[in-house]
């Protein structure tokens, strides 16, 4: 984990995007890539295998994922994409307390 | 498959002739890693498709020319940059991309591509390094690095490898980059660097073999080799690239090397034919004009 000398001020306002993994079992050929750069560790090597006999990645906690598509970039055999997921708008409340946080 | 499986759709399937996937390519080579980073620069770049083109050389690189839903060559070995060069001259309004091998760039069309690094023809070519020999069965190349053993060195090999960047930048290109296959954003940027400049952009990629270079060496696999590429690179953009050599010490040095401007080979030729030859008519003086007419 990186240190963060200050927190954000916006952390109450900008909320990090969420991501879904979707993973075409057809194409994976199980070099565990995704799994092990993952930054959030959201994947986890499976028990299952494919029908080449490869063994698959699985989404462990999918409420990790923030969607910065790593997985999709680092896999050699396109098998494993992340779709953004859309966000609730923020509400007032929540801008309030930012402004304080600004003040203060 | 069930039908869930069936609706999935990759982003990248729309460059991608999806009937020949999933590719060749081992289970921890790196190639499919940078075929998919060059495809989300090429994306990123914004550069019409229909004016794009992609040649490669044979060998485990050479078959992304097959993989790539663009007008594309598979040439023949080491003749990727004469076709490329070709295609250039005969529209300049093209942009042509080489994504090749070591083995099929440096040891066997190695002259091609001193020369168009000279020339400055505009091309942007991407070499993915993986120190051997792939398809043909792991044999020692110009990269292999000295100590390293291969199918043609099994006592280790003995002579001294090539240094790409540096032979790149002193043939005269205008932008040379090294980069492992690990490092997919600092690659995907300076690819599209590379794309959106004129001249012969060089850009070098360390790309792990397990199957054959990884296993003669006991470098472990895919995943492992990638760790060591984590651990040892050293990022200096401004270092002497004398001092950039790869060696078996695993220690890597990558970059941005080189940007420079300078004017390319399509400008200089159309400059060149632009200007008036002395051996026109007009530009003979008049009295000597006459002469000849008369003789005429």
């Amino acid at each position: 984990m990186t240190k963060c000398w200050r927190k954000p001020l916006d952390t109450a306002v900008t909320e990090a995007p969420r991501g879904k993994i979707h993973i075409i079992k057809e194409r994976c050929k199980g070099c565990s890539f995704c799994v092990e750069f993952c930054p959030k560790k959201v994947l986890e090597l499976s028990s299952h295998y494919n029908a080449k006999g490869y063994n698959l990645p699985e989404v462990k906690n999918p409420e990790a994922c923030i969607a910065c598509d790593l997985c999709t970039i680092i896999c050699p055999d396109f098998a494993i994409y992340c779709e953004v997921e859309k966000k609730k708008p923020t509400t007032g409340k929540k801008l309030k307390q930012t402004k304080k946080n600004v003040r203060s | 498959m069930t039908e869930e499986q069936i609706a999935l759709n990759h982003p990248m399937d729309a460059y991608l002739r999806e009937d020949r996937i999933p590719h060749i390519w081992c289970s921890g080579c790196g190639l499919g890693t940078c075929l998919n980073t060059f495809l989300h620069a090429l994306v990123k770049s914004k550069i019409d498709m229909k004016k794009t083109s992609i040649v490669s050389g044979i060998g485990c690189t050479g078959r992304v020319a097959g993989y790539v839903k663009l007008d594309s060559f598979h040439t023949t070995h080491g003749r990727p940059i004469p076709f490329a060069t070709g295609l250039k001259l005969a529209n300049p309004k093209l942009k042509v991309i080489v994504f090749s091998g070591d083995g099929d760039l440096i040891s066997i069309g190695g002259n091609h591509f001193i020369h168009a690094a000279r020339r400055n023809v505009d091309l942007t070519v991407i070499c993915v390094n993986n120190f051997t020999y792939g398809m043909t069965g792991g044999q020692g190349g110009p990269t292999t690095p000295i100590t390293a053993r291969s199918a043609t060195t099994p006592f280790g090999n003995f002579e001294f490898p090539f240094n790409l960047a540096y032979l790149a930048a002193g043939s005269g290109a205008v932008y040379v980059a090294r980069w492992t296959m690990l490092d997919v954003r600092r690659l995907e940027n300076s690819i599209l660097h590379a794309l959106n400049k004129k001249g012969f952009t060089f850009v070098e990629i360390i790309s792990p073999c397990p199957t054959l270079y990884g296993r003669m060496n006991k470098l472990g696999n895919g995943l492992k080799m990638i760790k060591d590429y984590q651990k040892n690179t050293i990022i200096n953009h401004k270092v002497d690239l004398k001092d950039a050599a790869l060696g078996m010490d695993g220690k890597i040095v990558v970059g941005n090397f080189v940007d420079i401007q300078r004017p390319t080979f399509t400008e200089v030729l159309y400059d060149h034919i632009a200007k008036p030859q002395p051996n026109k008519k007009e530009d003979i003086p008049k009295e000597e004009r006459k002469k000849i007419e008369h003789h005429a």
